[in-house]
């Protein structure tokens, strides 16, 4: 029958006006978003942090600048060296994750953030004091201890004492010696199906 | 010159208080002050509409299309029209070195005036009307075609070719639909016996949508091809030429052409509204009042169209003009001839009882004379054999 199809469509676009918009206002209101979102933003923890500059060998695109001092402040155990300078150059950053995959001491996660906009290029380098400023929400990508305890990045922080792999029993701050960690420590090789 | 004013209540009023205050011997002045007082709330009005409508099609087209449309600058994104101006008064105004100055310069005034001079002989309300001209429906056909003209200076001062596209087949689908939109009105003007467009509301006893369907949806396509709305606006195809002719404008030139287009829908809806609606003609509410109803009615009607039809290729779009709409419209002008010479009494007038039985007979005629045109018009396409061609 001639024109039945545009009356179809008709009944299409009329059908969309009686729904609710599919719209999200996005300042206002937020889609929900999975705690292994890979954002900009890096969480890094300095108590964690040797200062070994695997992040910075692996990145494949250079960005990441690490200059450290022999008079290391760090906690960790045998010292290590301080950390002067710390620079990501998100500008040109593609989130690809390979400086957390490295991280030998999951001192580095991948942030949550996705706002990270500025006016001018030089701004949108993370230096170390941005690093250590920021609010502790690392994302649970390549982290399955995080995602394994359900930690919900948008909901609290977390601190450097909770991000690890394996129990810290041998920091001078560790909680108290449990022989069961020191079994999971011999099986965590790490379950990274997350 | 004054005859075509005088029958107009605002331009009586504004003389008579002019004179009674300065005397007789200012009468010129009075005659100067009261057609400016007219002149701008006439234009006023159909920015002030024209500026609304873009706001309520923008929103309207949104929600057609699942979304919300403009909704932050104002309480539901009223503002967004005056956001938008402030926009484009602060960009820069680029002429292309190439282009023809002048020309590029005068084509949105040209487009807009276009617009503005068919408000004139629009009868708003009872009695408001800035003048009543007796060839006003080919006063409006007249004005109408200089709309291509300014598409035609736009596209080709401004050295683009895509510009040049765009307004050579803007000029192609405009000439080939003021040919059904003519005689769509030359439908009307047999029905109502007169063109002036005051004559025509006042002698519809009925509404001419139902007395005339075939002649109302030609008009209507065809002045949805003339305003490059959707199902025709290869001359704005985004996909494939830019913008088309609107290519190298930019800043209050590109602003004062979007008026225009959303200016002449308001304006084709009145004119749609008086032709085939009555104009301001219906009860209870104020004269104008009804008149901004349908015109309303008329662009949510647009906005739909516009929402839903996908853009014709220009092959396509000149075949329905020449093959379909033309044929179609011959048939509803030599329909409503018949009939009239048949029903019309003495001096050749129809009576409210007359019309509804023209209507009861042309609903049945329209979607014969629709079919059967549009089983004729049908382009068969058939596919290529490819085994034969592979054969050789």
């Amino acid at each position: 029958m001639l024109g039945f199809g545009m009356a179809k469509g008709f009944r299409v676009t009329l059908r969309n006006f009686l729904r609710k918009p599919f719209t999200t206002q996005y300042p206002e209101e937020r889609l929900p978003q999975h705690p292994r979102f890979r954002g900009q933003e890096f969480t890094w923890y300095e108590e964690r942090c040797t200062g070994c500059a695997s992040c910075a060998k692996y990145c494949p695109l250079g960005i990441i600048r690490i200059v450290t001092g022999p008079d290391g402040g760090n906690e960790q155990e045998g010292g290590s060296y301080s950390i002067d300078v710390f620079d990501i150059d998100q500008a040109r950053c593609m989130y690809c994750g390979l400086c957390v995959e490295a991280c030998p001491y999951d001192a580095l996660h991948m942030g949550t953030n996705f706002e990270a906009a500025q006016e001018r290029r030089e701004d949108l380098v993370i230096t170390v004091d941005d690093l250590r400023a920021r609010e502790k929400r690392p994302s649970a990508w390549f982290r399955p201890q995080l995602a394994k305890e359900q930690f919900d990045p948008y909901a609290e922080n977390a601190d450097w004492k909770r991000v690890g792999r394996e129990p810290y029993f041998w920091h001078p701050n560790r909680p108290e010696w449990q022989p069961e960690e020191q079994a999971q420590q011999a099986s965590a090789d790490g379950d990274y199906e997350g | 010159m004054s005859d075509l004013l005088t029958d107009n209540v605002i331009f009586r009023n504004v003389y008579a208080f002019v004179v009674s205050g300065l005397g007789a011997e200012w009468a010129w002045l009075a005659w100067l002050t009261a057609g400016f007082v007219l002149v701008m709330l006439v234009v006023n009005a159909v920015m002030a509409l024209a500026t609304g409508y873009t706001w309520a099609e923008r929103r309207l087209l949104g929600r057609l299309t699942n979304r919300l449309g403009p909704n932050r600058a104002g309480p539901s994104g009223t503002l967004q029209p005056l956001a938008d101006a402030i926009k484009l008064l602060t960009k820069e105004d680029i002429v292309p070195a190439a282009g023809d100055r002048l020309i590029f310069n005068v084509a949105p005034v040209l487009m807009l005036a276009s617009v503005l001079l068919a408000a004139a002989v629009i009868p708003f309300g009872a009695g408001a009307f800035v003048t009543d001209l007796n060839v006003g429906i080919l006063y409006l056909a007249a004005v109408s075609s200089l709309a291509s003209i300014a598409v035609l200076m736009a596209g080709f001062s401004s050295a683009n070719k895509f510009s040049t596209f765009g307004s050579m087949r803007a000029v192609a689908v405009l000439v080939s639909y003021e040919i059904p939109l003519v005689m769509a009105l030359l439908g009307i003007t047999v029905l109502a016996g007169t063109m002036s467009l005051v004559g025509v509301v006042e002698g519809q006893h009925a509404p001419y949508l139902l007395v005339a369907p075939l002649g109302a949806f030609v008009f209507v396509t065809a002045i949805s091809a003339e305003l490059n709305r959707t199902p025709f606006d290869v001359t704005e195809g985004e996909s494939e030429i830019v913008a088309g002719y609107l290519t190298e404008y930019s800043g209050m030139k590109f602003g004062v052409f979007y008026l225009a287009e959303f200016a002449a829908l308001v304006v084709a809806g009145g004119v749609f509204a008086a032709l085939f609606l009555q104009g301001w003609r219906w009860d209870v509410l104020p004269s104008y009042l009804w008149f901004i109803i349908k015109v309303g009615g008329f662009a949510i009607a647009a906005t739909w169209i516009r929402a839903t039809l996908p853009r014709l290729r220009p092959d396509q779009i000149l075949a329905f003009a020449w093959k379909f709409l033309f044929p179609v419209s011959m048939v509803n002008v030599a329909a409503l001839s018949v009939q009239r010479l048949w029903l019309g009494g003495a001096d050749g007038a129809l009576t409210s009882s007359d019309l509804w039985l023209m209507a009861a007979i042309n609903w049945p005629l329209a979607l014969v004379a629709v079919a059967v045109m549009g089983r004729i018009a049908r382009v068969r396409e058939r596919p290529v054999r490819i085994a034969a061609a592979g054969a050789r």
